[in-house]
């Protein structure tokens, strides 16, 4: 019986897809809205629906609608591959997916190159998919765990006076025991191989609700710095430890997982002075007041709770939003303006993505994120971040440009990366000379 | 009168010894078995059935009732509660990579089974503990085993072959020159996996071996009495159970995900597959399949019953608030399952059958 039911309900669908216009460029929204991680999902699928929402007010891209379909993760890879397969074909076709998780991510891998559909992992996922060559489909856009892990020593330098300031410093790496927290080590070990820094690493076991251990350990190690490279209750639990043993929060700068204010405010009191990594530069826009006035206005605006718009989440939900619209954009530069792109050609789009300062300042976001350029070798684009600090009230951005740290290191390490998983997996790189 | 056994003589032990001794059970399972391996192919050919079927609803369900099986084989035959269940699959994977990996030329269904023999071992010694204590207390003890196995993987890189990320990546599925890389061989791949698997464990339930485990579970002081070596019978479930949980982890990451990491195998999966247990029916092999097809379909099939309203009946709630509503539906269809029958689906189909055997006439 349910069966029956659900053949008919998937026979409406495809019907209902079929009879969509055939003017619309579809994309799936693999959200996630409940459990854990819903605060992060929430701001995230919330800005890049806002920003979609945008487009469309303006007459969409080149006159093609954009048009989305949200579907429930719950942040669980079962879930989320579940959904990526049915909404891959729905309303002609998705053009790009983006799932905000590593193990969801992981999961499409293999399936978004069968399926010839792009897929964009904003500040996650695999550091050497950055590798055009072996991962044709991924796009970790912008900056991956290890440019960010560069562009932290980079930080702490500057803020020494130098590089060679950092020779004889105590840096801990306070960190969410799993594959997450470990990735960027060889970025950490290396550096301190080579600027003569001593690199503690101590773990915090998940969820991390509970570490007064590890700072005992960091108050006899006095250090000073800490990283902390942290992940849901696991950040206001370290700030609010770091206040109880007297760790200063201004010595502190988290990953940009624990740079929301998410993070900070159930933290209260002892996130004052903290500071953090994030892509994004805290503060208004013209763009987020266009999405005010042409979406919000009009009442077809997605945050529940208008004072999150802007937030650290919806910021980077609306960055994500930019950055899939001007690959179609491109896409249809090249295969026929107010045309329908393919999931192939939106890949291409992704590809030659070329986002400038005239851009953004033409989208009213100059200054919001960095510039993207991105090419058949480089799939990540920029490399860029910024350190932000949160003074009791709001996220202030610290560095006024764009910080990066050393991109030849990086790059030599994920085309390593990326020439052992072509090996294990008998891929034979793409030759980028080739490509058009 | 449908279901009646009556009139149905065995003549000879072979007759006697089936699997399936009532003749209307084994034309059932005949026919489910034509329909998952001729009938769906068929709908697929013509069209009918997309890949999205194989490749997003069967073959989860399949392995996930692989998991539970396994769990089903140690919580429901032998009454070693556990949860532990993740932290095998995850031996299971890691290994099967591993042999693939690093030995040229392995075959894939032997480096499965070197897989789940590793599970089994892995099981075996966090099966100890069951010797000594029991029940609730075994639970936690065999949380050990989820903590343990995951902090082992991210922590020893060699397990990963020193994967930057930390994750794996499943190798191609290759058998007899022939590749399964499309969602419909490699719905037939595990497919054929898990039917082979439960039989053999239908089977096994009901020889001395899963007897001796039922007689542990019923009253572990009176088994030894009457002959049963504890230590023996339960640390074969654990074996046992672990092989069935190891391959099912491997399936996993070879015919669903491709990449997986070892957070993806977390405490939450084991009690998942824990529900799927109690909800399917304990100590059952048919629930396990009940179990996993409840956890796994039914918010699937609310997800796609939201959006059909949505998009078509035009009822349009705020996301996550929709969310949230498929979410309490699916905890309260738990709840009325577990009230109208505590002992799971397969009780409930097991009433269904005894019913059917007096129908039409219930006197």
């Amino acid at each position: 019986m349910k069966f029956i039911k659900k053949a008919l309900v998937a026979a409406a669908f495809a019907t209902a897809a079929v009879s969509a216009s055939a003017q619309e460029q579809f994309i799936p929204l693999l959200s996630y809205r409940v459990g854990p991680y819903a605060d992060g999902g929430s701001g995230f699928f919330g800005g890049v629906i806002d920003y979609l929402s945008l487009v469309n007010a303006s007459g969409g891209v080149n006159g093609v609608k954009l048009t989305w379909e949200e579907c429930e993760t719950e942040y669980n890879a079962t879930r989320g591959v579940e959904c990526y397969e049915r909404l891959k074909k729905s309303h002609g076709g998705a053009s790009m997916v983006e799932p905000l998780s590593t193990g969801i991510a992981y999961g499409l891998i293999d399936r978004v190159a069968q399926d010839k559909i792009p897929m964009t992992t904003l500040g996650y996922g695999r550091s050497d998919a950055a590798d055009g060559r072996v991962f044709p489909y991924v796009f970790p856009l912008i900056t991956s765990y290890w440019d960010q892990a560069a562009g932290m020593i980079k930080y702490l330098a500057d803020k020494e006076g130098g590089f060679d300031k950092l020779k004889g410093k105590k840096i801990v790496h306070l960190y969410h025991d799993s594959a997450f927290g470990k990735e960027p080590f060889p970025v950490f070990e290396a550096y301190a191989k080579q600027l003569g820094f001593e690199l503690i690493k101590l773990a915090v076991p998940h969820p991390g609700n509970e570490q007064q251990s590890q700072w005992l350990q960091i108050r006899q190690a006095k250090p000073d710095y800490v990283i902390l490279w942290g992940w849901g209750v696991m950040n206001p639990t370290a700030l609010k430890t770091a206040q109880r043993n007297g760790f200063p929060r201004e010595k502190m700068l988290g990953v940009w997982w624990a740079g929301s204010e998410e993070h900070v405010i159930p933290a209260g009191d002892a996130a004052k002075g903290y500071s953090s990594m994030t892509f994004n530069t805290p503060g208004n826009y013209p763009l987020l007041d266009e999405i005010k006035k042409k979406v919000y206005a009009a009442g077809k605006g997605n945050m529940e709770d208008k004072s999150r718009i802007g937030s650290v989440y919806h910021m980077r939900g609306v960055t994500a939003g930019i950055l899939w619209v001007e690959a179609i954009r491109k896409a249809q530069d090249k295969y026929g303006k107010g045309k329908v792109m393919s999931g192939e050609q939106v890949r291409w789009g992704f590809e030659n993505l070329n986002v400038d300062e005239a851009r953004l300042k033409a989208l009213g976001a100059l200054g919001m994120m960095p510039t993207v350029k991105t090419s058949c070798l480089d799939h990540e684009g920029s490399g860029a971040v910024k350190v932000q600090r949160w003074d009791g009230k709001a996220w202030k951005a610290v560095t006024p440009n764009w910080v990066t740290g050393d991109r030849a290191m990086i790059r030599k390490m994920v085309e390593e990366s990326a020439a052992k998983y072509a090996a294990e997996k008998k891929i034979a790189p793409r030759d980028c000379s080739k490509e058009g | 009168m449908l279901y009646r056994e009556a009139g149905q003589f065995k003549a000879t032990y072979v007759e006697d010894s089936e699997i399936f001794p009532i003749r209307q059970d084994k034309f059932g399972i005949a026919l489910i078995l034509a329909a998952a391996f001729v009938g769906i192919p068929l709908l697929s050919v013509a069209g009918i059935l997309a890949d999205y079927t194989f490749t997003a609803i069967l073959t989860p369900f399949l392995i996930f009732a692989l998991a539970t099986l396994g769990l089903n084989i140690l919580t429901g035959y032998a009454g070693q509660l556990s949860l532990g269940t993740a932290a095998f699959m995850a031996v299971g994977a890691f290994a099967s990579y591993n042999f693939m990996l690093r030995i040229d030329g392995m075959p894939i269904l032997g480096a499965f089974i070197l897989g789940g023999l590793c599970a089994a071992a892995v099981g075996i010694v966090f099966g100890l503990p069951s010797l000594r204590i029991r029940g609730f207390y075994l639970a936690a003890a065999t949380l050990a085993t989820q903590f343990f196995i995951v902090w082992v993987l991210t922590k020893v890189g060699w397990f990963t072959n020193y994967n930057s990320s930390g994750v794996i990546t499943a190798q191609k599925i290759e058998m007899f020159g022939y590749t399964f890389d499309t969602a419909f061989s490699k719905y037939l791949f595990v497919l054929s996996v898990v039917t082979v698997m439960a039989l053999l464990a239908k089977n096994m339930v009901r020889t001395n071996v899963g007897r001796s485990w039922m007689a542990i579970r019923d009253m572990d002081m009176a088994a030894e009495v009457i002959g049963f070596r504890p230590m023996r019978t339960k640390l074969l479930a654990f074996a046992v159970s672990s092989f069935y949980c190891g391959v099912a982890g491997a399936l996993f990451a070879y015919a669903y995900l491709g990449t997986v990491e070892p957070e993806g195998f977390s405490l939450d999966l084991s009690f998942r597959i824990l529900f799927m247990v109690i909800i399917g029916g304990v100590g059952s092999i048919l629930g396990s399949f009940f179990g996993a097809a409840f956890i796994v379909l039914v918010p699937i099939f609310l997800n796609t019953f939201t959006g059909f309203l949505e998009n078509t009946v035009g009822i349009g709630l705020p996301s996550g608030i929709s969310s949230s509503i498929e979410l309490m539906v699916f905890g309260a269809l738990i709840i009325f399952f577990l009230i109208v029958e505590p002992h799971g689906l397969a009780r409930l189909w097991q009433i269904g059958k005894e019913k059917l055997r007096l129908w039409p006439f219930p006197h």
